[in-house]
């Protein structure tokens, strides 16, 4: 097995988790609680990687970060380097294809807590950013679990935007997928299969933790 | 200015009929305002106007001198800064605290010290002593909605709103909240607004009375009064008790109890800790006429008297006869005609003492 591929692809999962942790939070806050007749543009964007061939999202994250780009040329001359084929722009790009995967489930966490329960922490003085922290967030911890895992178990597997935006890069860039990839076109089955039996049990394992943690949360799709 | 509480808004719901209510009413420091209507006559609404929770398209809210929505002005005062407690009909408890932490909540502002000691004040005052680590699960109902209450009550708001505070519970222990509660607001020496249906709770509790039905507010006043002399026939229908006289129980026996109102004395049946003054209150339909001289009958109260009022109410009349006090009973048309009634004839009335219901004046 190659272990240099699997250590990438951890390193890459929990980061991805992490960031979606900070950056979906406040998205699926307002989408949980928006009343802007225009919300379903908003959540229609963010759904959008659940449908996308990862090729296409994978192609345009390239060329928006890419040195033709005003993003690319600004990110290129901040850091000394352009972002594509680098691990912060395959992370970058994880990201953005994880949203869903983590916004959804913590939205739906958010509108399942009691707007009762919300309107009481108002009237007893709470402003709207304590009551999110004292209230509804420690009553959607099994959301959050689920999206975390949801992302960190849907970057694992991600194949088509590592490889536009990321390529295929030994300790850097090339994750297990990859790698499983790798092996089949150099017809080493054997070391393919146990990769890909490798990456098998931990996405199951990975569910398996979700599922068994919240019975009623069907975890992609907000239940409405 | 006079300390008031000015309420004045229109909201309109899709399908329903819209809510276009007003009233004014001085505030003293334990003034208790019953917003009395069925359901879906719009005091929850304006409840929740009032805690900032709802905007109407409309209106003014004022309390004593501070502006809370004026919709002209585009003043808009958040329930936060309204510095109000609200409590919701199913109390809201938070499942993720305890008791202590659900009362310690509002506390925020005060130091680690002060709002230890501030829940442990709460604890005391609503018999909540070894129950501080429970969460709102493992407690009765009673138990919830006292705690509930001790939230709301906790960082000392200057006007409590509590949406139908014992609705939520059995008949004995709304029976024996409903007392508890009267005292509790006369000691908190805070200006309450409390939304019911029930008309007992809103003699029990209430000083001011706001009676309200299909999205208008009918009448306010004194609660006795509302229900014993009812502005229109709106009003009596929605309050249901058109007979409240204040009497005082004499002697409980054998599951009766003896009543004086006045010169006269009434059979009742028996209700554990009234005390000693009460309302009788007396439905109109429970009542029953008969020619003065009539032979025995089951019903325990006999009281003869002069008509004094006869209102038609289409299909029933609505009688009021002067028997030491006025007493209402609605009878059929038919049975008018056949007894020969008109004002000033004299006529029996009676009812069973069962119908005569005792509340608590404490």
């Amino acid at each position: 097995m190659n272990w240099i591929a699997i250590w990438v692809t951890f390193k890459l999962a929990s980061l991805t988790a992490a960031a979606l942790l900070v950056i979906g939070l406040p998205i699926a806050y307002w989408l949980a609680y928006s009343t802007w007749r225009w919300k379903f543009v908003v959540e229609s964007i963010v759904a959008l990687p659940l449908v996308l061939p990862p090729t296409v999202l994978g192609f345009y994250i390239l060329v928006a970060i890419g040195p033709h780009s005003p993003i690319g040329r600004f990110y290129a001359d901040l850091v000394g380097h352009p972002l594509p084929f680098t691990f912060e722009g395959l992370l970058l790009a994880s990201i953005l294809y994880s949203l869903p995967f983590a916004v959804q489930p913590f939205a739906t966490a958010f509108e399942q807590v009691d707007r009762k329960l919300i309107e009481a922490s108002w009237t007893l003085g709470l402003s709207k950013v304590r009551t999110f922290f004292k209230l509804i967030l420690p009553l959607s911890t099994a959301g959050l679990i689920t999206g975390a895992v949801l992302s960190f178990a849907h970057t694992l597997g991600e194949f088509g935007v590592v490889l536009m935006v990321g390529g295929n890069i030994e300790g850097v860039t090339r994750t297990v997928s990859i790698d499983i990839y790798d092996e089949v076109q150099a017809l080493n089955y054997a070391g393919a299969a146990k990769t890909a039996a490798f990456l098998l049990v931990i996405s199951y394992l990975v569910l398996l933790l979700v599922y068994a943690m919240n019975r009623k949360v069907w975890a992609v799709w907000p239940q409405k | 200015m006079a300390a008031e509480i000015i309420v004045e808004v229109t909201k309109t719901f899709s399908g329903r009929t819209p809510i276009r209510a007003g009233f004014r009413y001085p505030v003293e420091a334990s003034t208790v305002l019953i917003l009395f209507g069925p359901s879906g006559s719009g005091k929850t609404t304006i409840l929740r106007s009032v805690a900032g929770l709802e905007w109407p398209e409309e209106g003014t809210i004022q309390f004593v001198s501070r502006v809370w929505l004026d919709t002209r002005s585009r003043i808009k005062v958040s329930p936060q800064e309204r510095h109000i407690s609200y409590m919701a009909q199913d109390y809201a408890l938070f499942p993720n605290y305890s008791v202590a932490g659900n009362i310690a909540y509002g506390l925020g502002e005060l130091t680690l010290v002060e709002r230890q000691k501030r829940v442990q004040e709460m604890v005391e005052l609503f018999h909540l002593t070894g129950l501080e680590d429970a969460k709102p699960r493992e407690l009765s109902g009673g138990q919830q909605q006292r705690v509930a209450l001790a939230r709301a009550v906790a960082p000392r708001p200057q006007l409590l709103l509590l949406d139908e505070p014992l609705s939520a519970l059995d008949a004995p222990t709304r029976a024996q909240l409903r007392g508890e509660l009267r005292g509790l607001l006369k000691q908190l020496a805070l200006p309450s607004i409390i939304v019911t249906h029930d008309w007992a709770e809103a003699l029990t509790l209430g000083d001011v009375m706001a009676v309200m039905h299909e999205g208008a507010i009918l009448q306010v006043g004194a609660p006795q009064e509302v229900f014993s002399r009812p502005a229109n026939a709106d009003v009596a229908r929605v309050v249901g008790v058109e007979t409240v006289v204040q009497g005082t129980l004499i002697e409980a026996r054998e599951g009766l109890a003896t009543v004086r109102v006045g010169e006269i004395s009434l059979t009742a049946v028996a209700v554990e800790n009234v005390g000693s003054d009460v309302f009788v209150c007396i439905r109109a339909e429970d009542v029953t006429l008969e020619p003065a001289g009539a032979g025995l009958t089951s019903a325990r109260n006999h009281l003869v008297g002069t008509v004094s009022a006869i209102t038609s109410l289409g299909a029933l009349a609505r009688v009021t006869i002067e028997c030491g006090f006025p007493l209402v009973a609605v009878i059929t048309r038919s049975a008018l005609t056949e007894l020969g009634l008109t004002v000033g004839a004299s006529v029996r009335a009676s009812f069973k003492a069962g119908s005569a219901h005792l509340i608590s004046r404490q």
